[in-house]
């Protein structure tokens, strides 16, 4: 008991219980609100009530505070450890470190339901308080937006209590996870819910579109600043969560194609064919029908994630707050919401018009390639999710589903996207000139084969898939570089004239052009990572080597430190180059061991070298031949890792610009960007 | 018992009554790769398409369970045996089943898993090209008056813009 007494006593403030019962009543404010918000936009709409409507609105901006205030008050339970409520009893400890007793409020079931809640409801309240959306579009929107928040409230309060109480309370609580407490995963369930659940605007607005029958350019132009912003955020989000499985599970990998990363990325897909087809709504007025279709697919994939990670019926590295019965109430409210919204869709989509006509060579026509790729991948990727399930479920026989699947279906089809690409923004719209655009794709391409020949090489041992791969990338990349350059002139007129487009090229343009070479970008990275890695292990005593790839490194002390929370073994390492060059670094790798759960993990010492990264985990005790002390030392060699990370975040980036540009801020001057862009 | 094990370890510790940190179970051996590089190579190999039967979707290559280990070995021990892949592949889901490996079978019901997404690709790219046959884009040259208003359509912007210059 010696570690208790250490702590001292005067920091712990005394919980003030009235804030938790605040936070508790204000949980079901906000559901009555929400379902306020309902009944008084769907009055005001079938009324033509602009009161009624407003009032609808504002009971759906009232929701999102009351929720805010329930969350906030969910916080301060952790922050104070007021072991009095079971769910922080569960999942805190005093002994945490402030940022993580704050993380923990959604790191439990709970805790991260009414953080869904709060995004839903706040995005909602955004979409009540957005300007230039004709009436009925609006209302109904905020009608749907609140049915949804409804439903996902009612689950919080009646199933999922974050402020339950136990009585009598615990002295100390049962702590979080260790593996989540990290910086990188505190922030990764916000930002992944922002995107998640910023798709069920795109949601109601789909669904309100078929309700008011009528779905137009208009509507394509309204729908896509929403698919944007989730979009990256959930870009982002997937690449924290990524970067934590890489840095905290401690074997290297980044993607391994577990149920649960499958869950966030299907409605990544479903968003990314959402955001292309929207421009062609927008821009064109057609594939309307289908733009529908996406908006609803995307959050039905969201709501479909949520329901396999807390369910608990896939079995799942990242599977942290599992519950089989909640898991049957978030099946029902998919199968309400999705089923209601499909069935609208059924009955209405055939009366949507179909728009402009096209030519299969143009913008619309590699847009729609783009949509058939993502929506393949998506497909691809749900049917490798649930068909262990499924099959199961059916015959009894049960298969593993894993990367070497995912190799070869997801990635043929990602890679034939990824040939059209560059393409498409060079063709025109309603009828392109292939002939044209690849004239000014042939040096990009050029330099792709270059890049895809030297690789081959230059990389040791000579893999040919993996120069393919390279050249993919690179194609990726010179592509986006040259259609920028056909947009600004740039090498055809002086270079001032090239720097006056550049200027006034809108920032959706810019906003393509980063994330289509961001995609390139990470293609770089993960081929060259997962085709060129090395890894060793060794038990090595102090001063030990152990080689991977050109980089040695040495043990050269072990010491036993003492954390917040948590005991470890501390190991110093040199890194240093196998044949001089580089110099030498120390890096720490540590083994906790944390008393409250009874929990090891391991903290690897990462060396940033360039794009590489010298991965370094220190293991358990063991023993040389000579019996002498020694520990397990594993050392990976992650070449190019760091793009691999880089390259979404450019993605997400040109997301953000393209949600800057101008033309999606509804009633600004959105003719003459047009023109020029297209000039 | 096994999970206190660790705890009094590290309770001790603290009191300064013992210099080490005291393990649950003995650690398992190290994996002691082959001497043939090439055997080696292939190993590993398998190891990262073999799942971990005590793990939650993680390979054997990954997985720090001890019955991992085990596998590792037994894979091992094959290859050096001179074992094919493909046998030490099917020796495996002899003795687990279908499971055991991240690369589902490719037979009857599972036709849908493994052809499904490329029949999407062609079923529905086909129905766009059936589609886009069917209402193939009428160009006709534009009249006299069409040209005029597309001209001054297309003047107008950069009047606008030699107007209000962007700073």
């Amino acid at each position: 008991m010696a570690a208790r007494d250490r702590r001292s006593p005067a920091k712990q403030r005394e919980p003030q219980p009235v804030i938790v019962e605040l936070g508790a009543f204000a949980l079901i404010l906000a559901l009555v609100l929400a379902a306020l918000t309902t009944v008084l936009a769907t009055a005001g709409r079938w009324r033509l009530s602009p009161v009624l409507a407003g009032a609808g609105g504002g009971a759906l901006i009232a929701s999102a505070a009351a929720t805010a205030l329930a969350f906030a008050a969910l916080i301060y339970a952790f922050a104070v450890s007021d072991f009095s409520v079971s769910n922080v009893a569960l999942n805190s400890h005093t002994d945490k470190p402030m940022l993580y007793k704050v993380a923990a409020a959604w790191g439990s079931h709970e805790g991260s339901l009414v953080l869904w809640c709060l995004v839903m409801t706040g995005f909602g309240g955004a979409l009540a308080l957005a300007r230039g959306l004709p009436f009925g579009l609006k209302t109904s929107g905020v009608a749907v937006q609140g049915a949804l928040s409804t439903m996902f409230l009612a689950f919080a309060v009646f199933t999922s209590n974050p402020f339950a109480r136990l009585d009598p309370a615990p002295v100390q609580g049962a702590s979080l996870n260790p593996l989540l407490q990290d910086p990188a995963l505190a922030f990764h369930p916000p930002l992944l819910y922002a995107g998640y659940v910023g798709f069920s605007v795109c949601f109601s607005l789909a669904v309100a579109a078929l309700i008011e029958k009528r779905v137009d350019p208009a509507w394509g132009r309204w729908v896509r600043p929403w698919a944007l912003a989730s979009w990256a955020f959930l870009t982002v989000g997937i690449l924290l969560g990524s970067f934590w499985a890489y840095y905290e599970l401690g074997w290297g990998g980044w993607w391994f194609w577990d149920p649960v990363e499958n869950a966030s990325f299907m409605p990544w897909l479903a968003g990314a064919a959402l955001l292309h087809s929207a421009i062609v709504t927008e821009r064109r007025g057609a594939l309307a029908g289908w733009t529908v279709f996406l908006a609803i697919l995307a959050f039905t994939f969201s709501m479909l994630g949520a329901f396999l990670v807390r369910s608990g019926v896939l079995t799942s590295v990242h599977a942290f707050a599992v519950d089989p019965q909640r898991g049957m109430m978030l099946l029902a409210i998919l199968g309400v919401a999705a089923g209601a919204a499909f069935l609208l869709f059924a009955l209405r989509a055939p009366a949507i018009r179909s728009g402009a006509a096209f030519a299969p060579i143009s913008r619309e026509g590699a847009l729609v390639l783009n949509n058939l790729f993502l929506t393949a991948a998506a497909a691809t990727v749900l049917l490798g999710t649930l068909y262990p399930l499924i099959l199961e479920g059916i015959s009894g026989a049960t298969i593993s589903v894993g990367p070497p699947y995912f190799n070869a279906t997801f990635v043929p089809l990602l890679v034939v996207a990824c040939l059209i690409l560059p393409a498409g923004p060079l063709l025109a719209w309603k009828r392109g000139d292939l002939k044209g655009a690849l004239q000014r794709l042939w040096l990009a391409a050029g330099l792709a084969l270059m890049a895809a020949f030297a690789a081959f090489a230059l990389f040791e041992p000579k893999k040919a898939l993996a120069a393919a791969g390279l050249g993919v990338g690179s194609w990726l990349i010179f592509g986006a570089l040259a259609e920028l350059a056909t947009r600004t002139k740039a090498f055809r007129a002086p270079l001032a004239e090239t720097l006056r487009r550049a200027k006034g090229l809108p920032l959706g343009a810019w906003g393509m052009t980063l994330a289509h070479a961001g995609l390139g970008v990470f293609i770089l990275g993960a081929v060259v990572e997962t085709s060129y890695k090395a890894e060793a292990a060794a038990a090595v005593p102090l001063g030990g080597v152990v080689s991977s790839g050109p980089w040695r490194v040495r043990l050269d002390a072990v010491e036993v430190i003492e954390g917040p929370n948590y005991l470890a073994e501390q190991g110093r390492l040199t890194v240093m180059p196998v044949s001089g060059g580089a110099v030498e670094r120390v890096v720490t790798a540590e083994r906790r061991f944390f008393p409250a759960g009874g929990q090891t993990t391991t903290e690897v010492g990462l060396d940033f070298r360039g794009l590489d990264d010298v991965y370094v985990v220190m293991g358990e005790r063991a023993a040389t031949e000579s019996n002498e002390q020694a520990w397990t030392v594993r050392v990976y060699y992650n070449p190019w890792a760091r793009l691999i990370f880089l390259g979404p975040l450019i993605m997400a980036l040109g997301g953000v610009l393209s949600l800057l540009d101008r033309r999606l801020r509804v009633g600004a001057g959105t003719r003459k960007k047009t023109v020029e862009a297209r000039a | 018992m096994r999970r206190l094990a660790p705890l009094v370890g590290a309770l001790s510790l603290l009191a300064g009554a013992a210099p080490t940190l005291v393990l649950a179970e003995p650690p398992p051996a190290p994996d002691r790769p082959l001497p043939d590089a090439a055997q080696e190579a292939r190993a590993r190999a398998l190891f990262t398409d073999i799942r971990c039967v005590v793990c939650q979707h993680e390979s054997i290559a990954d997985s720090p369970a001890g019955i991992a280990a085990d596998m590792r070995r037994l894979v091992r021990e094959e290859i050096a045996e001179g074992k094919s892949d493909q046998a030490v592949r099917q020796d495996l889901v002899r003795r687990y089943g279908d499971y055991i490996l991240f690369q589902p079978p490719v037979r009857a019901g599972t036709w849908l898993l493994w052809f499904g997404p490329f029949a999407l690709v062609l079923g529905a790219g086909a129905v766009f090209v059936w589609r886009a046959r069917r209402r193939r884009v009428e160009v006709q040259p534009l009249t006299a008056d069409e040209e005029r208003a597309l001209a001054q359509l297309t003047a107008e912007p950069d009047e606008t813009e030699s107007l209000s210059p962007r700073s």
